[in-house]
């Protein structure tokens, strides 16, 4: 039988998903294994025990110096920011991709300025808005909602001229003004592909997030590992990797539920 | 008698390429015009521009003696081929649509007793297409067929004066597209509405038309292509003439009615469909 005919049963599927995951494991427990024969001492690969121990302090002993569980303390800190600057950009790319994709002067007027303000590599204005917000939660919201934005204003302006032509001509022979289509038929199909949206910048939100956090705060996930760093402590950041990976992951599962849930039409349409 | 709409020697160029050739009709009111001819003879650029989706390069046309609106408005309905009905609307909310447009300038929604109303009166539309007991479902779960007859009845709730049919049952099966004919046909005859339909299939023409109109290149090598654009050339009235039904004479009690109304002895269209 031909490779691209073979599937594989569910449970085998379960299996192949899981094996590099496993492989990796093993991989990682050899190498810590032989560096720690070598070198008790060593800080590089530390032992599965040495890494709960670090979980353990970090997560589920409180801080002897403020009180706070630290890893909650971090968790709850970066997502407000990620969350808020989530919402900003979200608001602003729905408004402005549904005028400039729906309206041909506001594309005119304001398609070339999103596409140059999109180029602007937005590190290097973290600077500039700790000048101008100060080293507070303002400049860290901003790096992250100036990051994703332009991203998101010019995915949905061309979501938004992908719908068939088709469907603006029967909105207009149907009496719509543009208020009524915009709000009608347009925002209510964006919506759910602003969910896609959403989930294809949380790569880029948590970048300048942990950026923003490694260079001036006082809490946060990207905060932590930057701070520990200094004592080579990779019993916090690899827990902190892998916990800052499995937060993206639930947030992007979440996303993807969200879309099914409140817009069954659109997983459906598809056959159209 | 005024006509519904009058074209007068209307061209329509793309840059060099001139696609009809001062094109001339006058079409009466109730009339069902079948527009045909071959693929990219232009008669679905000229239904384009009964709706004002395209405007002519030189020429006039007049709906009710007056020049055509500069944009598509209610007063001309339009059923595509595809893309008629909106994924994100049940098959209730996509013919409530319309009455909502109407009656809630501003944010196009409905409330209370006048939502109640408009959904009272397209559920009753939805019946008459035969599509009762789907008005909970999204197009996406409906057939090809079914969604050309939510595309009609949407089409249908502003009561436009001229309905606008870009080959709408193309898609469809032969035996699909035969039920449907039966729902135009009896649409056409209940409905105070001028007709205006391009489609490829002559029997489809033949067969519900009043009048068909093939437009052709008279000059069709290559070479002239570009220079000479399609005129109409051909312009048959049916024989006998064939006139809707008084309208207080139609029954509009129910989908079976809707689907299947009964064929007149001298209709042609009640021989076999699909040859």
């Amino acid at each position: 039988m031909r490779l691209i005919n073979r599937r594989p049963s569910r449970g085998f599927s379960v299996f192949l998903a899981l094996l590099p995951f496993l492989v990796g494991l093993v991989a990682y427990a050899i190498a810590s294994d032989l560096r720690l024969a070598a070198n008790p001492g060593d800080k590089l690969l530390p032992a599965f025990s040495t890494l709960a121990d670090g979980i353990r302090r970090m997560a589920f002993v409180p801080d002897p110096r403020t009180g706070d569980y630290l890893m909650l303390a971090d968790t709850l800190a970066s997502l407000e920011r990620l969350a808020a600057a989530l919402a900003i950009a979200a608001l602003i790319g729905l408004v402005l991709g549904l005028v400039i994709g729906l309206v041909p002067l506001a594309r005119a007027l304001l398609g070339p300025l999103v596409a140059v303000i999109s180029m602007v590599p937005p590190l290097a204005l973290l600077p500039i808005l700790f000048i101008v917000l100060g080293l507070g939660e303002a400049a860290k919201i901003t790096l992250i909602a100036i990051g994703v934005t332009p991203f998101l204003v010019r995915d949905l302006a061309a979501r938004v001229e992908e719908l068939p032509v088709e469907q603006l001509i029967k909105a207009q022979t149907l009496g719509g003004s543009t208020a009524q289509i915009a709000l009608r038929i347009v925002l209510p199909q964006l919506l759910p592909r602003l969910l896609d949206a959403l989930r294809l910048s949380l790569g880029p939100a948590f970048l300048f997030l942990i950026a923003a956090e490694a260079i001036a705060s006082e809490s946060g996930l990207g905060y932590r590992i930057f701070l520990v760093r200094r004592y080579l402590s990779m019993d916090v950041i690899l827990p902190y990797v892998a916990w800052i990976t499995l937060l993206a992951f639930l947030i992007d599962l979440a996303l993807k539920r969200l879309q099914r849930r409140f817009f069954p039409w659109f997983a459906a349409r598809a056959g159209q | 008698m005024t006509a519904a709409i009058s074209v007068r020697n209307v061209w329509k160029e793309f840059g060099d390429q001139i696609v009809l050739e001062d094109v001339s009709i006058e079409i009466a009111p109730r009339a069902f015009v079948a527009l045909v001819g071959p693929s990219g003879c232009g008669k679905t650029t000229f239904l384009r521009m009964l709706l004002s989706q395209e405007q002519p390069s030189r020429g006039t046309i007049l709906v009710d003696d007056r020049p055509i609106a500069k944009e598509p408005d209610a007063d001309r309905g339009i059923v595509f081929q595809r893309y008629s009905v909106f994924p994100h609307l049940t098959a209730l909310g996509n013919v409530l649509l319309g009455a909502e447009f109407a009656g809630a300038k501003a944010t196009g929604r409905l409330f209370g007793r006048a939502r109640a109303a408009a959904i009272e009166e397209a559920r009753a539309l939805l019946t008459e297409v035969g599509l009762a007991g789907q008005e909970e479902k999204y197009p996406a779960a409906l057939s090809g067929g079914m969604q050309q007859r939510l595309a009609l009845a949407q089409a249908l709730m502003r009561k436009p004066r001229i309905l606008l049919l870009d080959e709408p049952f193309g898609a469809l099966d032969p035996g699909i597209r035969a039920e449907i004919h039966g729902l135009m046909r009896y649409v056409w005859n209940s409905c105070d509405i001028t007709v205006v339909m391009v489609t490829h299939d002559l029997s489809e023409a033949f067969g519900l038309g009043t009048r068909v109109v093939a437009f052709e290149r008279p000059r069709g090598r290559p070479e002239e292509r570009a220079r000479y654009g399609a005129r109409i050339t051909r312009d048959f009235a049916l024989w006998p003439p064939r006139r809707p039904t008084a309208l207080a004479a139609s029954s509009r009690s129910g989908r079976d009615d809707a689907a299947n109304p009964e064929p007149r002895r001298d209709d042609p269209a009640a021989l076999p469909e699909g040859s």
